[in-house]
């Protein structure tokens, strides 16, 4: 059987990946490349991530059983990932910690980054701040109005926060501003991106500095569980904590892999962040991908209850996987992210983020019509702080 | 021969550089787009470059997205911004037009579809920016099937062996980004310029249009005496937004003019 061995050497898994960036770009694309295929194979970088993911994030996570939810939901046995429990209270970390450790072997004193609701801000700041470097982080001017703590946090740090006023003021926008401050300070500049997006080898990087949660999750299965679970079910924005569960599992044909993205007010309303569920395939953002477009070709403004997964696009490889039918794409609304969210605090005393609340919501689903032997294990991918005012909002509270 | 290669073998016979011109189609308003056609080319533009308004330009600085969210505003799509063009061609057989822009629109309508209307509307050239060519074979193919030009660009980082490969790819001109950053940035260096177009120019066997950074008469004649082509784009998009709608036909022909006889004295 062979094994899976995609992106091909020009970024593509299948017709989905590659390049689509302008000329300017393509020299920092290469000279990136070139890099991160020399240390991906050099042992001495690998240790010295592996050192940091051990001693600055705190892995590995544990895979901890929900109990209590498991039973009421009277099915199969629920299990959490912990990623919720790394520095900074997200998987995001475990990439922007790969990332800053190449930009400083390439000799990139500044890095920059693009942030929603400021997670992969905050974990970019965090790096930058470890390794002593400048960061500038590009936020929309509305999700710098939505997540002031965030961009507080990201400040005392010592990262600058740049509000971007173009197009909807959100994520995609902010990525626009960061690739063009790119492709203008190339020279000493680090592009830092948050998820498995973007032009070939981001994709591919990104994943691999992820797949730790995968790698980890094979090991402990086996030591606690003597088998690996049924069902992986993960959250789906741009798709890097899903994918950095998926990645080690995806030659396993036995384990089914699930994700989940957000369908907002419901993927009939218009309203949601579904991409793979709901969009059709296009060219955004470096990659060719699905995207949730309009007639001509134009992207479209997304809504989700949780600030990460609301992005019109979507990692390549999770296309791929989709189109390959390796993979599931399913979708929960922002009603049933919620109640998720209430079901995980009030059984088992954690707070999820509202993202990772989208996989649990599956998960509540998938458990019942299951046995009570199975197992399903569910990317924690990050805790629910955050969030207060928003899942307080939704119940109508005001501080 | 295609309306561009013909243009600039007519301008080479007089001795003359090109002046190319970009506007973005539907900016400030879809009916505005074919009267400033007319003017660019009655100015002295020697090609138009009508810039396909997209959601998310990521090469494009502030003044060029503004100018597509503009456009936008009123819904305008690429079969409306072919509709301008033939419009544009019932009185003007003789301008070359080339429509630049960004992949998705394209690709959503779909590449075969997309490169059949484009020449039955009379666009000649067509610069997809975030589709280099590692990633345009197919789009290339069907341009190509309609004797439509495929033009690239070619930036200060491209490597001499990218440089080949685009040669393989390109008709009708080659754009040369000449500075590194997007569209509409502050300045350029003439002199790094100087040291690279030559040998561009040979290797290539296309002439060779420069642009991003252009704001003046002085620059674009500096630009004129060592390209075949100078391109002004956000310079003359700054223009259209910051003139009264009745006053923008008349300040861009006066604008066009001047960079016109800029380009001449060259």
């Amino acid at each position: 059987m062979r094994m899976y061995d995609l992106p091909d050497k020009s970024g593509h898994f299948g017709p989905y990946g590659g390049v689509f960036v302008a000329e300017t770009l393509i020299a920092a694309l290469d000279e990136l490349r070139t890099q991160y295929q020399r240390y991906r194979d050099d042992a001495e970088f690998q240790a010295e991530f592996a050192d940091e993911l051990k001693h600055y994030v705190g892995r590995p996570s544990p895979i901890f059983r929900a109990k209590r939810w498991s039973a009421h939901l009277g099915g199969a046995q629920i299990l959490l990932k912990r990623e919720d429990l790394n520095h900074t209270g997200a998987h995001k970390i475990n990439n922007t910690v790969g990332q800053a450790l190449l930009a400083r072997r390439m000799g990139k004193p500044r890095v920059i980054a693009e942030t929603g609701a400021g997670q992969h801000g905050v974990a970019a700041a965090t790096v930058a701040a470890r390794y002593g470097m400048e960061c500038v982080v590009y936020m929309g001017s509305e999700d710098v109005k939505r997540q002031a703590t965030n961009v507080y946090r990201m400040k005392l740090l010592g990262a600058r926060v740049v509000p971007v006023e173009s197009g909807s003021r959100t994520l995609k926008d902010a990525l626009n501003e960061a690739m063009r401050d790119w492709v203008t300070n190339v020279e000493n500049t680090f592009y830092i991106i948050g998820t498995v997006a973007g032009p070939h080898p981001y994709p591919m990087m990104v994943r691999d500095f992820q797949a730790i949660i995968g790698r980890e999750a094979k090991v402990q299965m086996q030591e606690e569980y003597g088998r690996q679970p049924d069902a992986l079910v993960a959250c789906v924005g741009g798709g890097s904590n899903a994918i950095g569960l998926f990645y080690p599992y995806i030659d396993d044909k036995d384990v089914r892999m699930i994700g989940v993205e957000a369908a907002g007010h419901g993927i009939p309303s218009g309203q949601h962040a579904a991409t793979l569920c709901a969009g059709r395939p296009g060219v955004l953002h470096g990659n060719r991908t699905y995207l949730i477009q309009d007639a001509n070709g134009q992207i479209l403004e997304t809504h989700s209850i949780s600030a990460g997964l609301d992005y019109p696009g979507v990692g390549p490889e999770h296309a791929w996987l989709k189109d390959s039918g390796r993979a599931e794409y399913v979708a929960a609304t922002d009603d049933e992210a919620l109640a998720a969210f209430h079901a995980l605090c009030r059984f088992e005393g954690i707070m999820p983020a509202l993202e990772s609340s989208h996989a649990l919501a599956h998960a509540a689903k998938l458990a019942p019509q299951m046995e009570k032997d199975q197992l399903i294990l569910v990317n924690l991918s990050g805790r629910g702080d955050k969030d207060m005012n928003t899942v307080a909002q939704a119940s109508g509270i005001t501080f | 021969m295609s309306r561009i290669e013909a243009k600039f073998e007519s301008l080479r016979k007089q001795n003359r550089k090109a002046l190319i011109a970009f506007i973005t189609a539907g900016d400030p308003e879809p009916a505005a787009t074919v009267p400033l056609m007319h003017a660019l080319s009655k100015a002295g533009a020697d090609i138009i470059e009508l810039g396909v308004p997209f959601s998310d330009p990521m090469a494009d600085g502030p003044t060029i997205q503004r100018s597509s969210e503009r456009a936008l505003k009123h819904g305008v799509g690429l079969r409306d911004i072919l509709a301008m063009v033939r419009e544009f061609r019932r009185t003007n057989g003789e301008t070359p037009v080339v429509l630049m822009g960004y992949d998705n629109p394209v690709e959503a309508m779909g590449y075969e579809t997309f490169a059949a209307e484009a020449k039955g509307a009379g666009v000649d050239g067509v610069l997809t920016v975030d589709c280099p060519p590692e990633e345009s074979s197919e789009l290339v193919r069907h341009l190509a099937a309609q004797g439509l030009d495929p033009i690239f660009l070619l930036s200060p980082t491209t490597p001499p062996a990218r440089v080949e490969k685009v040669a393989k790819y390109a008709r009708g001109f080659v754009y040369y980004v000449s500075l590194k950053g997007v569209t509409g940035a502050a300045h350029l260096d003439l002199s790094e310029l100087s040291g690279k177009l030559p040998q561009l120019r040979t290797r290539l066997g296309l002439p060779v249009g420069v642009g991003f950074g252009i704001r003046d008469g002085a620059t674009a004649q500096a630009v004129a005496k060592l390209a075949d082509a100078v391109v002004v784009g956000s310079r003359i998009v700054e223009e259209i937004e910051r003139s009264a709608r009745e006053r923008v036909v008349d300040n861009v022909t006066a604008l066009v003019s001047g960079l016109r006889a800029a380009v001449d004295a060259a």
